[in-house]
């Protein structure tokens, strides 16, 4: 019997979500930290649930922002364009909910399908294919007029909130954890570890391989739907291949199957991300010169090469922070 | 992660879908006769001979070192802005010598595509040679990106577009079934040149000896005494010329370049490699062309048909035949 150490974790996660709210409160961080942290826990939503993909089962996923476009379209989708509700509406609150709920089912129900091809093919073959899915999701969102095409979804609510993000953002971790140290798990770690031995010993590879992509596909659509509702658009690019690749540095950065390694690397990428911006705007501010938010993206690149040469195995390898770690009985 | 950067990225990424700028996106009805013409077919040939050139260079890095070289489309961006870069410098000597200039630049870009391709392998992919595979393919979307944003990044070049000049100045000959510019014979030609002489040098020469030793068997080629870096390095720097010859033709033909340009026609090119049958040479060649033309068909029906329909001929294919239409078959190794 594994003994739960959940308590430990609880008690970590609400002193952060009481620090963070106090520090708000008497206003010794203003709304635009606030904002950067709520992006921090949406992409510690999409880090970890892409690892569950790549990190532990071994699938090799680059259209992870696809699901999440689904989720956001479909989320926004409702919320804005078929039931209009608004924040202060009563009942908005739960009719939010339950859109990105939706959302993520129907990224899973996109995942269950990404899953099957990924039943035949391997590596760089699987890279491929989910490229091009991610592809095919923002061509079509580029060409359905009714969600605005190139222009995006526009006027989506702003539900999204510190409490509701840091809710998603902990149930997300917990089951994902409490997934992997399943027996559940164990078989998606056995076919990253050797396909055809794990299949050997009489798991079901094809199941399982399904499975991760629906589960990791949920949790991408849930995050795409928070995105959707705390920057109030959707937009086709938003959901494109360069984004996915950011979530990518993050696992590989964190550490591929590792969920602490992810939720550091996903907070670490985005302040980074932000002080680049504007420590570049600020260079080209006082200096005068023509740099622009490219260089961001330069470094970012050069990191992940770095990464790939220098530290393959990421900053946390596969170790997990006690916090987050289910003690094994002996 | 930030609106503003989503803002810079909507702009290209809507014209980056490849060469939609050339497309005939008709609404309404759409008779079978117009998408099915011979200017479609001619459109579809030449698109097919700029895909053919990338996908030889990933066909053959493939089939050397088994890594999808996601920084190819790259070197075909690069090969653009090189030859846009030797026309400006050159352009004054050679007033009214077309023929020389048209070689200088046609050198420039085929040595900075193979120059770069070479670095890369060098600086990156070298190192990760025998580690697991997929960290060579992570390592080759960092080097796409880090291009991609570094060209767009450096003053000089700047993300935005710049027009591609008249090397040679267009003629346009109307054959009654299509019109036909002199710049479809030359993309034609020059892709058909560059494919035979590759085709030469991989079946007569010692290098294309040892290219083939090397893509059988690695270890067994090294045992032979063929310096397999050696081989792998002109690998690149072939596929990289070709990547560059590319760059120039699409510059020519649709005169517009921008540092993002070789995304899109860079996997596409790539789904033509598989669907040929990745590691096969004439395959690229086959699937390049299948790919040109099936998308300027599609295209002419429906836009949206035309930018998806690349990816569902890779779905396709690896779901009904994964080593593709010419590819050699292999069994996985216990």
């Amino acid at each position: 019997m594994a003994k739960f150490k959940l308590p430990k974790f609880l008690i970590a996660a609400v002193l952060f979500y009481a620090v963070i709210e106090l520090l708000y409160t008497f206003e010794l961080m203003n709304g635009y930290i606030l904002h950067i942290i709520n992006q921090s826990l949406i992409y510690v939503i999409l880090a970890v649930s892409l690892n569950l993909i790549n990190g532990i089962t071994g699938q090799f996923s680059l259209g992870h922002m696809g699901f999440a476009g689904v989720g956001a379209y479909v989320s926004g989708t409702l919320t804005t364009l078929i039931f209009k509700i608004n924040p202060s509406a009563p009942g908005g609150m739960l009719i939010f909910v339950l859109s990105i709920i939706a959302g993520g089912i129907a990224a899973a129900f996109i995942g269950f399908l990404i899953g099957f091809p990924s039943l035949r093919l391997k590596g760089d073959y699987l890279a491929i294919v989910t490229l091009g899915f991610g592809e095919i999701i923002r061509t079509i969102f580029n060409n359905i007029d009714y969600v605005g095409g190139p222009r995006g979804l526009l006027g989506i609510p702003k539900f999204s909130n510190f409490t509701i993000i840091f809710i998603a953002t902990f149930l997300t971790i917990i089951i994902i954890r409490n997934l992997i140290q399943s027996s559940h798990g164990r078989a998606m770690l056995s076919i990253r570890e050797n396909e055809l031995a794990s299949e050997l010993v009489g798991i079901d590879t094809t199941k399982y391989k399904v499975l991760a992509f629906s589960i990791g596909a949920f949790f991408a659509g849930i995050a795409g739907g928070l995105f959707a509702h705390l920057l109030q658009l959707a937009h086709p690019t938003q959901f494109g291949f360069i984004k996915s690749v950011e979530v990518l540095i993050m696992i590989y950065a964190g550490g591929v199957g590792s969920i602490t390694g992810s939720m550091i690397a996903a907070f670490a990428l985005t302040f980074l991300s932000e002080g680049l911006r504007l420590g570049i705007r600020f260079i080209a501010d006082t200096t005068g010169l023509p740099i622009g938010g490219e260089w961001r993206m330069v470094i970012y690149s050069l990191l992940l090469i770095f990464i790939m040469l220098f530290r393959t195995e990421g900053l946390m390898g596969t170790k997990e922070s006690r916090l987050i770690k289910i003690k094994e009985a002996d | 992660m930030s609106i503003g950067l989503f803002r810079i990225r909507a702009n290209l990424e809507h014209s980056v879908t490849g060469f939609a700028n050339i497309r005939i996106a008709r609404k309404g009805t759409v008779r079978m006769g117009s998408i099915f013409n011979a200017q479609q077919i001619v459109n579809g040939l030449q698109v097919g001979s700029i895909y053919a050139l990338i996908a030889l260079g990933y066909t053959m890095v493939y089939g050397i070192v088994r890594l999808i070289n996601f920084a190819h489309g790259d070197f075909y961006m690069i090969g653009a802005y090189a030859s846009y870069g030797a026309f400006f410098l050159f352009n004054s000597f050679f007033v009214g010598k077309t023929g020389i200039l048209a070689f200088i630049v046609l050198a420039a870009s085929m040595l900075a595509g193979g120059v770069i391709a070479m670095l890369a392998n060098q600086l990156a992919y070298k190192p990760l040679r025998y580690k697991p595979k997929l960290s060579s393919l992570i390592t080759a979307i960092g080097v796409s990106m880090f291009l991609e944003y570094f060209f767009s990044a450096l003053p000089m070049i700047g993300p935005s577009y710049r027009s591609f000049p008249d090397i040679i100045p267009k003629v346009e000959i109307n054959l009654g079934l299509a019109t036909i510019s002199n710049y479809v014979v030359i993309d034609i030609a020059v892709a058909a040149i560059l494919m035979v002489g590759l085709t030469i040098l991989v079946r007569k020469s010692v290098l294309g000896k040892a290219m083939r030793a090397v893509s059988q068997d690695k270890d067994a080629a090294r045992l032979m005494g063929i310096d397999i870096e050696k081989v792998i390095g002109y690998t690149f720097l072939i596929g990289g010329a070709f990547a560059g010859v590319a760059g120039l033709l699409a510059g020519m033909t649709y005169p517009r370049i921008f540092p993002y340009m070789g995304i899109q026609p860079g996997l596409k090119a790539f789904i033509a490699a598989v669907l040929g049958g990745i590691g096969s040479i004439p395959g690229a060649v086959l699937g390049a062309y299948i790919m040109g033309l099936a998308e300027t068909f599609a295209s002419a029906y429906n836009s949206l048909i035309g930018e998806g329909i690349a990816f569902a001929i890779l779905i396709l294919v690896l779901l009904i035949r994964p080593r593709g239409l010419l590819g050699e078959k292999t069994a996985d190794k216990i």
